[in-house]
């Protein structure tokens, strides 16, 4: 199999660190090659994040540059098009619909460019948008918008669901479990 | 039995697989795991130190005593820990001692983009770089059987994408050692000039014996691919030139990076037609190489600066790019800022609103310097604030005095803040040092520090007093705000400007991320009192902005600190 290429992007705090862990869990338990990239420190105080998930035969670089992306999964709005770039020609973008301002539009320096999924669109890119949000208050908690947007993922995957949901649950602490897998369902069957 | 680790977390690995009984660190991005994850290990003693200099000689009475021992940073933590190493290299060890230091290309989260390899050669220390964590992990055994064999502290290299990038590990089990009894050797360890004018020669020799080391190791490694382009390359790069190139070049990768060998390199250079060396940030290997009077392509076509990826090299050998999509539309910037309910907000509103010159330091409230606060003039190190404060003052005597503080957080004070601020005591300036006590060390993910009250595993440990220390220092005026409460925050500020004494402000309150904070509900905009004048704004908090010319909160952020409600002349922000 040619190497797949998952990035995973959003506003620091959101928990794209736990979404990007259960993508390379998942390619481990399917006996892959991993490499999973993560940011730590100053970038997860409320900044523009990404990691990034590859796995296949053997897998040498952490990082995923410019087109390609097999899929991009963003957790708000204005991410996915941050990063579109580095979606392959032929590649896919879920996106949380989700605004959140980033502070150069907070104080006025900037406008937030509120149609511009639609003009990736209107360029050809393949752009699944989802109210994330929604449905994680649907599921009990506001912070598992992650785990919906990955059970949106694993739609396009040919792994099991109930695999992704073992592996989800060696990731959650047990408190978490039930939450988590409302919301994985919701992003899955939405 | 194969696990996915992150390349810290399997430095941690390597230190419980390879019998290692003592570690201390400082915490710092992209280093911080390491120790986080080694104290996961009950065989381990782990330990946070006030900094890396504590941290390493921590390490090095541990080996004194016998035992395998090691300590971690960050780039810019090696200079704090810089001047014990440069003797370690002279005394050299009794167990095995490593240290740990992981560099930050691109500066994800820090201040410079220094490269450690030049520590090394300065220090005359071998240093090891690994290119992914199963590498890493089998490096740091690698690295204790060269700092017995060779008695020497050895370096092991980390980069921010071999430090925070995961991949599967092989697990073994741990290799038990007993400690030696002490035996007394001063001619070792006495470090004063007849000893040390012995062991400088040993350490050359030492130099020597490693770069014939560095010619046979299968640290070094030759992968015949095509005779026409050769690379030399390590650490991240060796993955980037693999994804590029895959077989179809020869690389030698270097996973001993000082010193470095010449006949290996030598004959690998007379093997291909052209060469290259492919390193981030300086040409160091490039330099060596040319010094050997090898031609060689290095940073000609490469940058000293930033991270590289597998695009730099496509680009720079002219290599076809993937097509890719990009909006036109530009997308407005979303750089890091304080969190909602962060403690330090209110104290940077009050500096800003007052317009006083603020010399900082480094740490989450670094990010007080950001739009629209713009409340720090300064960044520089650890503990500048305090010490670069005097100096301000000295020279810019009372008219500086009366509108400059200097703001510092409890970790990075216990860090090095707390020599700067003995010396405004002992060399009188009227200087207002401000201490944001947010309970934690922040930035680098919740580390707790000596004046937190927990040690590493969160077990109670004795609390430095910060009033009373301050005190004790010789600084008669101290006093707590809550920064949460904007009214006495200004006025605390403004009267110790006044004063002409030196002064402390701690502004205290637990960062709002902690799990024993809870967060208060969300607060509301009444839009029938909102007159839309921005007034909320002016505090920076990414939980509030301005939609249909009204204020709103964003519920899914907010945690009701009331900072905001303070400042609404309307009474509009009101809890729900």
């Amino acid at each position: 199999m040619e190497t797949k290429n998952v990035m995973i992007v959003g506003v620091g705090g959101q928990g794209s660190l736990l979404a990007s862990r259960l993508m390379g869990a998942i390619a481990i338990a399917e006996g892959y090659d991993v490499k999973v990239s993560e940011v730590h420190g100053m970038s997860q105080r409320g900044g523009s994040v990404v990691t990034y998930v590859r796995f296949g035969e053997k897998v040498y670089s952490p990082v995923i540059s410019d087109g390609e992306a097999d899929f991009i999964v963003s957790f708000e709005r204005i991410e996915a098009a941050r990063y579109a770039r580095c979606l392959k020609k032929d590649g896919k973008i879920i996106v949380n619909t989700q605004m959140i301002d980033p502070m150069p539009v907070i104080i006025g320096a900037a406008e937030y460019p509120v149609e511009v999924l639609e003009e990736l669109k209107g360029k050809g890119v393949s752009v699944d948008e989802m109210d994330a949000l929604t449905l994680a208050n649907e599921a009990g908690n506001v912070k598992s918008v992650n785990m919906v947007l990955m059970g949106r993922l694993a739609r396009y995957f040919d792994i099991d669901y109930d695999k992704w949901i073992e592996v989800m649950k060696t990731l959650v602490k047990p408190q978490f479990v039930d939450v988590n897998v409302k919301a994985f369902s919701l992003g899955y069957n939405s | 039995m194969k696990k996915l680790m992150l390349g810290n977390e399997a430095i941690a690995r390597g230190l419980y697989e390879a019998g290692v009984s003592v570690v201390s660190a400082y915490p710092g991005t992209p280093s911080t795991e390491i120790t986080e994850e080694a104290a996961k290990y009950d065989e381990i003693y782990c330990e946070w130190a006030p900094n890396e200099k504590v941290a390493t000689e921590v390490a090095f009475g541990a080996s004194l005593r016998g035992a395998r021992s090691a300590c971690a940073m960050k780039h810019v933590g090696l200079n704090v820990a810089a001047d014990p190493l440069f003797t370690l290299s002279y005394t050299g060890v009794t167990g095995g001692m490593v240290m740990f230091v992981a560099d930050d290309p691109a500066m994800h989260s820090s201040q410079n983009e220094q490269d450690s390899r030049h520590y090394a050669i300065a220090a005359k220390v071998p240093m090891l770089e690994p290119a992914d964590s199963a590498e890493a992990k089998e490096y740091v055994k690698e690295a204790y059987r060269i700092s017995e064999e060779y008695d020497t502290p050895v370096l092991v290299r980390m980069c921010t994408r071999i430090a925070h990038s995961q991949c599967a590990v092989e697990l073994c089990d741990r290799e038990e050692r007993e400690l030696p009894a002490y035996e007394k050797n001063p001619q070792k360890y006495i470090m004063a000039p007849a000893n040390a004018l012995r062991k400088h020669p040993f350490v050359e020799e030492r130099t020597q014996k490693l770069v014939a080391l560095g010619e046979k190791s299968s640290l070094n490694r030759v992968e015949l691919g095509g005779a026409e382009i050769g690379i030399i390359t390590s650490g991240t790069c060796y993955q980037y030139v693999k994804e590029v190139f895959g077989d179809t070049v020869s690389v030698l990768k270097l996973g001993l990076v000082n010193p470095l060998p010449t006949d290996l390199i030598r004959d690998f250079a007379s093997k291909v037609e052209k060469l290259y060396v492919i390193e981030e940030l300086d040409g160091i290997i490039e330099t060596h190489v040319k010094n050997m009077g090898i031609d060689c392509i290095g940073k000609e076509m490469f940058s000293p600066m930033y991270e590289y990826s597998q695009t730099t090299i496509r680009k720079a050998f002219g290599l076809p790019l993937p097509e890719f999509t990009a909006a036109d539309t530009p997308i407005p910037v979303r750089p890091p800022v304080m969190c909602p309910g962060c403690p330090h907000r209110g104290l940077f509103y009050t500096l800003s609103k007052n317009k006083i010159t603020a010399l900082g330091d480094i740490g989450c409230y670094t990010l007080g310097s950001a739009a629209p606060l713009f409340a720090l003039d300064s960044t520089l190190c650890m503990g500048a604030s305090v010490s670069g404060i005097h100096g301000f003052n000295k020279a810019g005597g009372k008219e500086s005095e009366k509108k400059t503080v200097a703001v510092i957080g409890d970790s990075t004070f216990m860090h090095s803040g707390m020599t700067g601020l003995v010396n405004i005591a002992y060399n009188a300036s009227n200087s207002t040092v401000i201490i944001v006590d947010n309970s934690i060390t922040g930035m680098t993910g919740h580390q707790q520090n000596p004046t937190t009250g927990k040690n590493i595993k969160g077990e109670p440990a004795a609390a430095v007093n910060l009033e009373e220390l301050c005190h004790a220092i010789g600084i008669k005026r101290v006093r707590v705000v809550d920064p949460y409460d904007l009214a006495q925050c200004e006025q605390a500020v403004l009267e110790e400007l006044e004063i002409e004494e030196p002064s402390v402000i701690i502004s205290r309150r637990p960062c709002m991320l902690l799990k024993y904070v809870k967060p208060q509900p969300a607060l509301v905009v009444n839009k029938e009192k909102c007159v839309g004048c921005k007034m909320c704004l002016k505090i920076g908090c990414p939980a509030i902005s301005v939609k249909n010319k009204k204020a709103e909160i964003d519920y899914t952020q907010c945690v009701g600190c009331k900072v905001c409600a303070q400042l609404c002349k309307k009474d509009a922000i009101e809890v729900k």
